[in-house]
This record gives C-alpha cells, structure tokens and sequence, in this order.
C-alpha cells in the first residue's frame, strides 16, 4: 500500500490534516487505534476557544483566531459535504470571575495581549448585573465575565463524525485498529503495524496524541509531552439555561450541561475520582444555582496532550525528513486550522504559515 | 467503617448479609427499594400476606430471607441509589436527596440482573413492557393487565402467564419464539437437567394450569412486532406458517434475563462472554471474590442461576469474606462451604437445558435496520450497522458517531444489543468487540447532592 | 376506555396528586408507576429527542422510561412513593422553550 501521506492517528488532530491534504489532490491513508485506546478526541470540552490562549506567546493566540475565523465555513463545507450539522454557535465565551480581583487582574492581562495583537482581541467585561442580562440563571456569587467575541462552541463527536464520513468520501483510505510499532525511511516511509500491515508513503504525518511518546522519539522528535487528566460531568437534557459557553459549563446542542474540567498530573489513568465530580459540580452550581436539581447522567476522564509550555509542536523530523509532529491540546478549536492552512507547511508551499515559534527548537 | 457493605437486598445479598453478621461482621446493607427482596422477592414482607397463595411458595420463600436483615449486626438503608464505589472500599450514595459516603472493608455486589433487552419493531410503545415488569406490578401492587400478550422465549413467561390466570386477568395469548430444534438440540443437556428435576416438574405443572385455562399458544414464532401510534395496540407476529396479529393494550415481552453489571463494570471488573448463557459474566475466584481484591460478587449479577442459587452464592461470599478478614478460620469456611457449594452445583444443573431449550429470540438479537436499539438515544439497529461500515470497531467507539449508550440508562437497554450487532458486522466474537465502558455515576445523582459532599474551597484533595 | 391495568386488592387510604394538573387520587406509599398506570396514565413522557411517547417497561429503575418531574427534579418514577400533594409533570427537555 503506498500514499503521499500516512497519517498516524485518527483523531480530530489526524482527520482535520487528512481532510485538508485530500482537498489538495493528495492521496491519504490514515491508521488509527484501537477501540479502547486513550483517544482524547472522544473526551474533550467541545470548545472553540480564544480567550486565555498564547497569553505568553501572542503567535499562539493569533494562531488561534485564525482556526476560530476559520472555523464556520470549514463547518459549513463539512456540513454541505455530509449533510450533518456541527452544532457550531460562534457567539462569544465567557471567563467567570468570583471575585473583583481576579476579574481586574485577567482583564489588565488581555489588555497586554490586545496590543501586542495590535487591537485585534475584542473583549468586554461584563459586570454581575449585564451578565445576568445575558445569562439569566447565573448566580450571585460570579461577580463578572469577560466575554470574549471569537470565542464559540461546537458538538465535538458530530465533528469527528463528519471528518470521518468525509475523509472517506474524498478517498483517503482509514485502517481501524492499528498500532504502528516501526517506522523507518529508505526512499519512502515504511510503517509497520502490529499486526503485520505495512504502509509505505512518502511523507508521514505524526498525530498520535500520546502514542506519540514512544512513536515520537523513535522519528528523532523530542516530543516533550505528558498527559494530564481532565475529568468531565454531563446532565440529562434540560430546557435552555445556558446561552454561552464557558469553561465551567456549556449547554450543548443535545440539551445536557457539561461541566469541566479538572487539571490533573496523573498519567495515565482516565477515571473519575468521586471528590473531582463532587468539586466540579460544586463550582457549576456556584455559577448557576439551578443547576442544583440537575440530575449527572454520565462523567468521563479523558487525557490531554500537553507540552511543557501547553502550545501546540509543529515539527519536520531532523532525521528523517518528511516526517513531521503534528500536537496539540486544542484539537477541536485548531481543527480549521489544521485542514486549512497546516497542509501548506506539510507540502512546503509559499504561502505556508510560520509556525516556527511551535517547533521543538524551544525545547532545550 | 463496616466490615461489609452489600449493595442488593435480593436473595444474595439477604443471605450474604445474614450468614456475615452470623460470623459477628458489621453489615451495611443498601438497598434501592424501599423494602427487602430485590426483583424476584419483591416487596416480599407487604405482599406475601396478600397474594402469597398466588404468587406460590418459591415467592413467599423470599420472606424468611428478608426477616433475616433483623439482627444487630446489620443496618439496612432502603430506598439508597449507590452511584459511585471508589477504592473497592467507598460507597457513595443518596438517601431521601442526602448524598452520603459509606466505607466498607469489603464489598458484596449482588445487583442481580436485568431482562434481557428484547428489540423489536414497535417495542418503545407505551403498553409495552418487561414480562418480569408485569410481574413486579401484580407482586407489589397486585395490579394486573387486562388485555395482555406475553411474547419470547423462557419459563419465566410460564410463570408470569400463571399468574395473570390465578388473579383473574388471563393473557390473551403466549407467542413463544423457541422452536423444536432449540428443543431438540436442548436434549444432550437433559441427563443434567434432571438433576434439576423439581424445575423441569414445576414448569410441565405451569403449561398444564396455562392448558386447563384454555390460553392460546403458538410456537416457533416469528416477524415479531409491536403496532400502535401513541400506544401499543397489537401484536403481529408469524406462526404455523400464518402471519397472525393480536390485539392488546399490553404487550410483554421476554427472552431471558442477564446480569447486571454496570457497578461491577464501573470498578473495572473484566467481564468475559458467556455463549450458553448469551451474556457477559464477571471474572471471579473462589467464594465470588473479584480481581478487585475487597470486592466479591454474587447471584445473578454474577451469571444467572435464579433465586436458590443466588442465596447460596451469597452464603458462600460471606462466609469466604468472613475467613478473609479473620472472622471464621479457614478449615471452618471450607467445611461450611462444601454443602453450599454442592446445593449450588444442583441448583445450576437444569440451566444449560433451559438455555438451550429457550434461546434468545434470534430476530431480537439483530434486528430490522428501523428498529430502535438504544431507547434513550432512538439510535437504530441501522445507525450501529452503518457506524461498524464507516470503521467503528467497538461499542465506545459508537458514542463518538452516534449517541448509544449515552442517555440516562447507560446501555443497561442496549449494550448487549450493541455488541451483538457490531460482532455481527465484523464477524468478532463479543469479546473481542468489547462492552461500554462505564462510568460513574451508576445511577443519576443530582449536582447539588454532588456538591454537598464536595471538600471546602483552601483544603487539599 | 377502560384502563389497560386493574387493581385486584382492596383501595386503602389515597391521596391527592396532580399529573400535569390533573388530578388523581392513588393509594398513599403505593409504587408511583404502578399507581399511575392502574389510574389509567399510559404515556408518562414525551422523548427529549423525538418527542415519541414512553411509558414505565422494566418497573425495576434500569430502563428510565417512566421519568417524571417532582418538586423540579427529573425522577424514576418506579422508584417513588405515592405521598400526598405530589405534583408530577412531564420532564421538561430541550424542546421545550
């Protein structure tokens, strides 16, 4: 079996690169793990975030504007495609505060990073009383919000559902159940599964979230990550109660709250903890008493990719050339950006972004 | 701290309760129902008194087990929904909207089982419900449906039909999906089956009471569906050769009943297919213990054996906690085990002809595409059969490209079913396919009682 | 019509409650489902997703058919007792407003 690109991973990160180098002509063959495997991109929040990113590094929060600017007509063109709806509100988020000086501490932070974006970050601080104008059942004890206008929220599942549907219907060719254990580069990347399948492509596409710690190294990356637990609550469906998202909780398009997330250095260990349910729910029903009667159906842990400074790495292979380390923890909101500009850095064209602040050079 | 918390009050977890405080352990017993007597025994102590003469004595036998939570060594929480075990040790759980922590040096889990789910066109109608549903209704609250039809496959169905006969509401008819050939090919198990000689008798005295009151009966039956617009109206179904359609309210169905498993599998107890049974069994050692070291299992939540054996797997759990935590020597446990686990043994001997003899309803296990697998979510057979096309190995995988499994029952409904319909799709064996993975909570709990138990903001984790 | 389920013992002591503010009188600590299918309630709820009519099918609080809203919360109601003054409702889902 031979391809131009091999794309290790089958997650949103794997499936948005895949989508977008089949848009370009390329031919594609994605190999993807297994049923049980870690898969961050059946836990995540759903978000497509701006707010509270690159706060040290303005590239990144640029980088995220771009995929959130981007973001609905790559949806509308997946939706055209497959005929399914992403569930994408792109009306704003909000960073909670429960107390003034937090709220004017975050505030004086955007600021700094609105200049260096040369204004480009349009926010507003809402006091409790316009934010309970907006948002009718927050509690008492949220002192105010910034809410921030690119920020918006999608369903995540019909996400990977549409790419997975899409991805197929260009042509790329996705193997299920595949753990890639080698891959060695003559003239082409040889990649060997465990059970015996080969791939051989011409360049290949590393985007295994954490099967990149072993994988990585064994391509000459770095690849310096870690996971870290986020655990996540979700309600039964219930009338509207929350118009925008937050990081504490969303309303999502099926009708359940989800509440999140925890931050936790665990390894790899995806279970809930009964005091991390209890603390999440806790803070919900602090940010909005109604949802004291809510009734949890259901929580999951899932695991983050992180690096050590959180940005995403983008990479070309020191030692073999045409293998590149495509990472991140902000898969769904960067997924336009990965199907729409990261194929012109795989392919070296021109007009390619500069993504030399993620490579692994930062990492000494 | 107790020394055992059993989660259950049916027949296993009475009797392992029972036979642990009998040893001088401190026994926590909590209990969903408001009273003892799990599903089979249900509200045993109200109701006996009342249709005991109905129901017959293999209920009533119930009431000696759930007097037994009487005794100073065993605190009985009713009405207790357990949503998380953490540790193999804690419990949580709410009472009267009170989120509470219980720790328990072991745990028993004698959650019993659950019917298995049975899809069929029309079967989410209102009117249309369990067989062992109906039966919970007349045991409890002697109500009974007027114009019912019993439908699958399995003595339960029998004994159900009884019933109805004794309180005065026969069913309409029984269509009854087993064949001559399940039959026939039950036949190699029968020389054991007659070890279970007194079930065998009991189920030919039921077929002869169901005879004498004149209920229809066909076999063999086939294209199975429920019809109705709000509610159920009619059964359609195929037999002898003839499409036949019965008009009932009430439509109850049943092939088979099968653990339940979402606490076992919510602390990560693997779970391994059993073919003769067409259900997944918890791994577990001697006297029901786990790979979860303080955590045993027992009675139909463990594989089904029905009642007797339940009480007895139960008896055994205890007394091997019992020994494990110093209370009873070990030369003692074994002497007191071996005629528990010889009544046992005897007790499972005509299963394996009663598997046979009535397997699954085969059109139920997989389904027409339009037909609804997960109730919650009203995912089809066709959505499952359409995600394993497009690549999706395993049930968790599905959560990513539908919803099954995700709305409040947790696929206690349709997790087998999709299994089932995903190893058919791929040609893997169920084992290979997998399960849902599950999660807490077990059952829902609401976010303000979450939040009670939560540490104060400033003190460490 | 007559209802689809028929009580067999002798009515005890009821109470009065409303279902959708209709109001029933059920026999007080009874099962809830098993009251309010014997008082003639077939259909208990509508789906949040399809809004398809459901109705209590495992009486046991596996299967989650038979949810009702009490006092603002969602709840089985096989797992209820009948006490007086109960107002149930449908639960309230994303479709409705």
């Amino acid at each position: 079996m031979e391809t131009d690109y091999a794309i290790i991973g089958g997650g949103v990160v794997g499936l948005s690169v895949a989508w977008g180098l089949l848009k370009r002509g390329r031919t594609v063959t994605v190999l993807d793990g297994e049923d049980g495997s870690f898969r961050a991109s059946r836990g995540n929040f759903g978000l497509v975030w701006v707010q509270s990113k690159g706060m040290k590094q303005p590239r990144y929060a640029r980088w995220s504007q771009q995929s959130a600017a981007a973001w609905a007509d790559f949806a509308a063109e997946l939706s055209d495609a497959t005929g399914r709806e992403m569930g994408l509100r792109q009306d704003g988020g909000y960073d909670l505060h429960f107390s003034e000086e937090t709220l004017a501490k975050t505030v004086s932070e955007y600021e700094g990073l609105k200049e260096k974006l040369g204004g480009d970050y349009p926010f507003e601080v809402l006091g409790s009383n316009a934010l309970r104008r907006e948002e009718p059942n927050i509690g008492p004890s949220v002192v105010g919000a910034i809410l921030h206008h690119q920020d918006g929220h999608t369903n995540p599942l019909k996400l990977l559902q549409a790419l997975a549907e899409d991805v197929r219907r260009l042509g790329g060719h996705v193997i299920n159940g595949k753990q890639v254990t080698g891959v060695d580069k003559t003239d082409l990347f040889r990649l060997t599964c465990a059970d015996g399948t080969e791939v051989r492509a011409r360049k290949t596409v590393l985007s295994a979230g954490l099967g990149a710690m072993v994988l990585g190294p064994a391509m000459g990356f770095k690849a310096p990550i870690r996971p870290q637990r986020g655990q996540v609550l979700i309600t039964e469906k219930m009338p509207k109660i929350i118009n925008r998202p937050s990081l504490v909780a969303r309303q999502v398009d099926e009708g359940g709250i989800q509440i999140g997330a925890t931050n936790e250095e665990v390894d790899f260990d995806d279970t809930v903890t009964q005091s991390a349910l209890a603390r999440l729910a806790a803070d919900a029903v602090t940010a909005y008493p109604i949802l004291a009667r809510a009734q949890l159906v259901r929580s999951w842990g899932a695991l983050r990719i992180l690096s050590p400074d959180g940005l995403p790495i983008y990479q070309e292979s020191p030692v073999m050339p045409g293998a590149y380390l495509v990472t991140c923890h902000s898969g769904v909101t960067l997924s336009a950006a990965h199907a729409r500009f990261l194929p012109d850095w795989l392919e070296g064209n021109p007009d390619a972004p500069d993504l030399e602040v993620f490579s692994e050079a930062r990492f000494s | 701290m107790f020394d055992l918390i059993v989660i259950g009050a049916g027949p296993a977890g009475l009797a392992g309760a029972r036979t642990a405080a009998g040893k001088g352990l401190t026994v926590l017993v909590l209990d969903e129902q408001p009273r003892p007597g799990g599903q089979i025994y249900r509200d045993v102590e109200r109701a006996a008194p009342l249709r005991g003469d109905i129901l017959g004595k293999d209920y009533t036998a119930g009431l000696d087990l759930a007097r037994g939570l009487d005794h100073a060594k065993i605190t009985h929480v009713p009405a207790a929904t357990v949503w998380q075990i953490e540790a193999g040790t804690n419990v949580f759980y709410t009472q009267d909207g009170v989120a509470r922590e219980a720790r328990g040096k072991r745990l028993l889990l004698a959650t019993g089982a659950l019917e298995r789910p049975m899809p069929i066109p029309g079967w989410t109608l209102p009117g249309v419900m369990g067989a062992g549903a109906a039966q919970i209704l007349l045991k409890q609250s002697g109500i009974v449906p007027e114009r019912a039809v019993l439908a699958g496959a399995g003595p339960l169905l029998y004994l159900v039909a009884a019933q109805m006969v004794r309180m005065g509401a026969p069913p309409l008819a029984l269509v009854e999906t087993q064949t001559r050939s399940d039959f026939l090919r039950a036949l190699k198990h029968l020389p054991g089956a007659l070890a279970g000689w007194r079930y065998l008798l009991k189920g030919a005295g039921m077929l002869s009471e169901l005879r004498r009151a004149g209920i229809p009966r066909y076999t063999g039956a086939t294209r199975l569906r429920v019809e109705g617009g709000v509610q159920a109206e009619a059964l359609s179904f195929r037999a002898g050769g003839t499409d036949r359609r019965l008009e009932a309210e009430t439509v109850l169905l049943h092939h088979g009943v099968v653990p339940h498993v979402q606490a076992a599998r919510s602390i990560g107890i693997p779970h391994r297919w059993h073919a003769g049974q067409n259900c997944f069994v918890p791994e577990r050692g001697a006297g029901g213990r786990t790979v979860v070291e303080t955590v045993y299992i027992a009675g139909d939540g463990a594989g089904i054996g029905g009642a007797k054996a339940a009480a007895l797997a139960g008896r055994l759990a205890a007394l091997h906690i019992a020994a494990d935590l110093g209370a009873l020597p070990e030369t003692d446990r074994d002497r007191e085990a071996a005629p528990l686990q010889a009544g046992l043994t005897a007790e499972l001997a005509a299963r394996p002809f009663l598997d046979a003899a009535y397997p699954p309803f085969a059109e139920a296990l997989s389904p027409d595409d339009a037909t609804i697998i997960c109730r919650c979510e009203e995912v089809t057979a066709g959505d499952i059969r359409r995600y394993a096309g497009m690549g999706c190995l395993g049930p968790n995988q599905t959560k990513a490209f539908g919803r099954p499994g995700m709305g409040p029952c947790q696929g206690r409904y349709c997790g087998l079913s999709v299994t089932a319909l995903l190893s058919e799709a791929h040609g893997a064996p169920p084992d290979a396919t997998g399960y849902y993975r599950i999660r807490p909570p077990i059952k829902p709990v609401t976010l303000g009682e979450l939040a009670a138990l939560s540490k104060p903001k400033g003190k460490s984790e | 019509m007559k209802p689809a389920f028929r009580s067999t013992t002798l009515p005890g002591p009821t109470v009065r409650v409303t279902f959708e503010d209709e109001v029933l009188y059920l026999p007080d600590g009874e099962n809830l489902a098993a009251a309010m299918l014997a008082a003639g309630i077939g259909v208990f709820r509508e789906t949040p997703v399809s809004g398809a009519p459901r109705g209590p099918f495992c009486m046991m609080g596996a299967c989650f058919d038979c949810l009702v809203e009490i006092d603002g919360t969602t709840r089985q109601a096989c797992l209820t007792p009948v006490s007086d003054g109960l107002e149930i409702r449908k639960p309230r889902g994303p479709r409705d407003v």
